[in-house]
């Protein structure tokens, strides 16, 4: 990697037809890859890349593409660690299609995005050129193949010298060039040098002002090799939107909404996906105040969240799968004690260890259905960026008033997605109320269950007249502990009937597109971006297809029966496994169905059939739009 | 501020509280389970110390020990298996102002919650804490427990455990930030009573092992002890015990042992027989985590949205070119 002083000056490979002789193409989107090694700044050029993009008005949605692990063999095609940015004028809700355009460091990265079908036939490729120089020859062979294999398969490569050129102006060119890159992209895309200059400045904020100047100049450079030797640009008009917004990842803003809506215990044990959320939180805590306990296992920081949500205001514990299933007894306690809790799934591909880094939907029945006996909880989903914010505060708010576990499904792909939106607006009504200290009337109890909604005050710690022992324990109204054969179904009861009426509160999820037609899709979580672009392309295609998306799975809102029964066929399109009645030994009797179609089949009594993809990549609007046409075109029994 | 002379009379009784103000339900334990006199000995300390009932916590997990908050007249937290520990440690961070016990057993603490015990020695909590150690599970019809002698014959030890016993005295001493550890014995009520009121003082985690018998499932294991007064070790020093000159004549058996020297706490922790009853190690210079990383009580609205506003600035764009964002460039 540091041979690039020994590189002898060589003719750039690039055609020679200057950029800014040539107009540049307008586009209304595009889609984006920077692919390197890990460690050599691919996310953070295609973030900045981004955020510029956002600035000057675009939709923009960005993809990681992490490695497991932090140091992957270098020029390995397991080891491709990037990102892909999808520029629009519109708002953008997803990670869209392939590729039309991807930078890649050197070619054995970009194999392995070409044998995932991630590059659109045809695409564009920006390839560092130095392994042609490589002084070891396998290297300097492999890349010739490659280069050579690619062009015959109908892609546009050009090879750019990027590190020779860094070299110009930094001695270790590797750290530098995903700057020089940064302003190559700013080149191609039209965007304004300025506001490079600018998110450079952003990005290495807490760095010393010369790291700041010295990355300025490689985007300068970039920008200024792009505009002399490449023969393409595009613009990508822009509408500035007139109100703030803000571009975060699906993390950061989880960890924003924790402080907005006032929460301030998180406790938390490190798990990828989840943990840049106590990241963030910890930075931010530390000047506002709250603590991040990072404990010592997944038990010990639900254990710990349930204390201090039991002593004093409503805690958080923020995990991914397999944390989540080691908090399961904890999260029952919660539940048969009435404590407020949040917990956070930031979910993965699974079981067990699974694709920690990759996306998948696998833990819907889990969060439902988890802990043992009957733990009936509240389990929403977030479908985006926007709602990852806002999910903590109503989280919040729904376990302190119902006295009881709120799960928030989020997943791997929003984890580390970028998408701006409106800025949040502070609102004192999303904190919760101080702690009561009062004392407690005589003759009170501390389970003093509604006969029709089951709902129940609590006493904390603190409140004279309110002493008593909470248990995990079937218990009367006094919290004693009881084997009485009533009491324990009085408790069952209860905590059952608060769902409920928690459900009478929710307003049924619109239908996108026509209330009825020929085909529903329903999903949740993260698809709603990919889903309700298909369905707006098979619409404009004149096909009768609308989608639902549900927030709230459990308890589901009233409404959703009626809408099923006004469409021939329902399907839910989902990221986790489902079999494929394809399978020799598949069929309609062992059919092991996706999460949410299980749901709504056993819910709704409707044939709901469902579409699948557990690849690890977010679900492509095409893909959605393939199956859902196959689907009309089979005749219904 | 002055108040009415009735008003003064109606705060000092209320201050005042008795030890039926700390005495909850009838104990369900076996006649003769050592349980009873450490129940005996905590209400008494809370009544000397004038707890406020309501403003204190006792914690436990799961097993005959952890019944414990149910005969407390105050608040009471009867968690699950193991996971004492954290649960209180959650109660202290989110309520600096409530005086926290942990209550558990020998199973609850050394075998299930082991994970949780040994890092909650590091995080020194300021937690009392009494591991009631009767060497067997109860609550389960018994079975060995990690702290059950080598040999001892249970329903899963048919012919007799097949390893040593773990002592969680050697075992807390040699963790980073262990700042109190101390034993007891259920059959010396005076001297548990002085060790966990040392416990209650000392400001960080307070670790007190307490043996106690178990009637029903080990009626004999102690009876030695108990038979023979010099197989008990009574430690003094003036920073730890001072034994008072009646028990003195049966506990004839002690030596002076000051609690800040560690290497002699372990060495006198090592010994099975005789039994140490005393303070082993007291070091009250541990920082406690609960004030390292105390949470701002005063966290006000107004903060949170200042807070949030500076978070937000940071990733905003504005509609116009006079951003924050843009000056900062």
């Amino acid at each position: 990697m540091t041979e690039v002083a020994t590189l002898t000056p060589e003719p750039v490979r690039a055609p020679s037809l200057p950029a800014k002789l040539r107009d540049a193409e307008t586009l209304s989107e595009h889609i984006v890859e920077v692919i390197s090694d890990s460690g050599e700044g691919a996310q953070r050029c295609g973030q900045s890349l981004g955020a510029i993009a956002a600035r000057t008005g675009n939709g923009i949605w960005t993809t990681e593409i992490i490695p497991a692990e932090i140091q992957p063999p270098a020029r390995s095609v397991a080891g491709a660690s990037g990102i892909r940015i999808r520029i629009g004028t519109k708002k953008v809700t997803n990670g869209g299609d392939e590729t039309d355009l991807v930078v890649a460091f050197n070619e054995q990265v970009l194999i392995g995005r070409v044998r995932a079908g991630e590059l659109k036939p045809g695409a564009q490729i920006l390839l560092e050129s130095m392994w042609r120089e490589h002084r070891d020859p396998k290297i300097v062979a492999s890349y010739a193949e490659t280069v050579d294999s690619l062009k015959k398969a109908g892609f546009r490569v050009y090879e750019v010298p990027l590190e020779r050129e860094c070299h110009k102006l930094v001695a270790d060119p590797r750290k530098g060039k995903n700057m020089f890159v940064l302003g190559m992209l700013c080149n191609l895309y039209s965007l304004d040098p300025k506001l490079g200059h600018e998110q450079v400045a952003l990005t290495f904020g807490k760095k010393d002002p010369k790291v700041i100047k010295v990355n300025q100049g490689l985007l300068e450079a970039g920008y200024a090799w792009a505009e002399q030797n490449l023969d393409f640009k595009y613009r990508i008009p822009a509408v500035r939107s007139t109100e703030p917004q803000i571009v975060v990842n699906g993390n950061t803003a989880l960890a924003l909404g924790v402080l907005a809506s006032g929460m301030d215990i998180c406790a938390m044990y490190p798990i990828t996906p989840a943990t840049s959320v106590s990241h963030y939180l910890s930075d931010v805590f530390e000047r506002v105040g709250g603590i991040v306990h990072q404990a010592e296992d997944e038990i010990a920081a639900c254990a710990f969240a349930i204390g201090a949500s039991y002593a004093g205001k409503c805690a958080v514990t923020v995990t991914s799968g397999p944390g989540y299933s080691l908090k399961q007894e904890g999260i029952g306690l919660a539940v048969m004690a009435e404590i407020p809790l949040v917990v956070v799934n930031v979910q993965r591909g699974g079981p067990s260890t699974g694709q920690p880094t990759k996306v998948e939907q696998g833990d819907l029945l889990t969060a439902i259905y988890g802990s043992h006996g009957d733990a009936p909880k509240v389990v929403l989903a977030v479908s985006g960026i926007e709602d990852c914010f806002y999910s903590m505060i109503t989280a919040r708010k729904i376990a302190e008033t119902f006295n009881t576990v709120v799960v928030v499904l989020s997943d791997a792909s929003l984890s580390t997605a970028q998408q701006p939106f409106p800025r949040p607006a502070f609102d004192a009504d999303w904190l919760a109320p101080p702690l009561d200290q009062t004392p407690v009337p005589d003759g009170a109890k501390p389970y003093d269950w509604d006969p029709v909604t089951g709902m129940t005050h609590r006493f904390v710690p603190g409140q004279p007249h309110g002493m008593h022992t909470l248990t995990g324990l079937a218990h009367d109204r006094g919290s004693k502990v009881a084997y009485d054969p009533e009491i324990n179904e009085e408790g069952l009861r209860n905590r059952s009937l608060k769902i409920a009426a928690l459900q009478k509160t929710l307003k049924t999820p619109p239908v996108f597109g026509d209330p009825e037609g020929d085909l529903l899709i329903v999903g949740w979580g993260s698809t709603k971006g990919a889903i309700e672009e298909a369905v707006e392309k098979m619409r404009d295609e004149g096909l009768k297809v609308s989608s639902l998306h549900l927030t709230f799975i459990q308890p589901m809102p009233s409404g959703i029966r009626e809408i099923l029964k006004r469409f021939r066929q329902v399907i839910t399109i989902e990221a986790n496994w489902a079999d494929n009645l394809e399978d020799e030994l598949i069929d309609q009797d062992n059919r092991r169905y996706a999460a949410l179609a299980m749901m709504l089949r056993s819910r709704f009594l409707v044939d709901i059939d469902c579409w699948t993809q557990t690849r690890g990549q977010p679900i492509k609007p095409s893909e959605i739009v393939r199956f859902a046409r196959a689907k009309l075109a089979t005749p219904t029994a | 501020m002055t108040m009415p002379v009735t008003q003064c009379l109606i705060k000092l009784h209320e201050a005042h509280h008795n030890l039926e103000d700390y005495q909850g339900g009838v104990p369900r334990w076996c006649t003769g389970c050592g349980d009873n006199s450490i129940l005996a000995a905590v209400q008494r300390l809370c009544r000397d110390e004038n707890l406020a009932p309501e403003r204190t916590v006792f914690v436990s997990g799961i097993g005959c020990s952890s019944r414990f908050p149910h005969y407390m007249k105050t608040y009471g937290f009867h968690g699950i298996h193991g996971r004492a520990f954290p649960i209180a440690q959650g109660v202290k961070m989110a309520r600096p102002d409530l005086e926290v016990f942990v209550n558990t057993g020998d199973g609850d603490c050394c075998s299930i919650g082991t994970a949780h015990w040994i890092h909650a020695l590091r995080y020194n909590t300021n937690l009392t804490v009494i591991l009631h150690d009767n060497h067997v599970y109860g609550l389960t019809k018994k079975q060995a427990s990690p702290t059950s002698p080598r040999g001892l014959k249970s329903n899963t030890t048919p012919r007799g455990s097949t390893m040593e016993a773990m002592n969680p005295l050697t075992v807390s001493l040699g963790v980073t930030n262990a700042s109190f550890i101390a034993q007891a014995v259920d059959w010396i009520p005076e001297l548990l009573f002085d060790v966990i009121k040392k416990a209650y003082h000392h400001r960080g985690f307070s670790f007190v092992r307490v043996i106690q018998r178990c009637p029903e499932f080990l009626p004999k294991m102690f009876e030695p002890w108990l038979h023979d007064p010099g197989r008990t070790l009574l430690l003094t020093h003036p920073n730890g015990l001072t034994i008072s000159p009646e028990l003195s004549r049966t506990y004839t058996n002690q030596i002076a042992h000051d609690p800040s020297n560690l290497d002699r706490a372990r060495e006198i922790a090592s010994s099975e027989d005789p039994i140490p009853v005393g303070i082993l190690y007291h070091n009250p210079a541990v920082p406690c985590y609960d004030d390292l990383r105390a949470v701002s009580p005063m966290r006000t609205a107004e903060q949170i949205r200042a807070g949030l506003e500076s978070e937000l600035d940071k990733v905003t764009v504005w509609p116009d070119d006079d951003s924050p964002v843009r000056r900062v460039a």
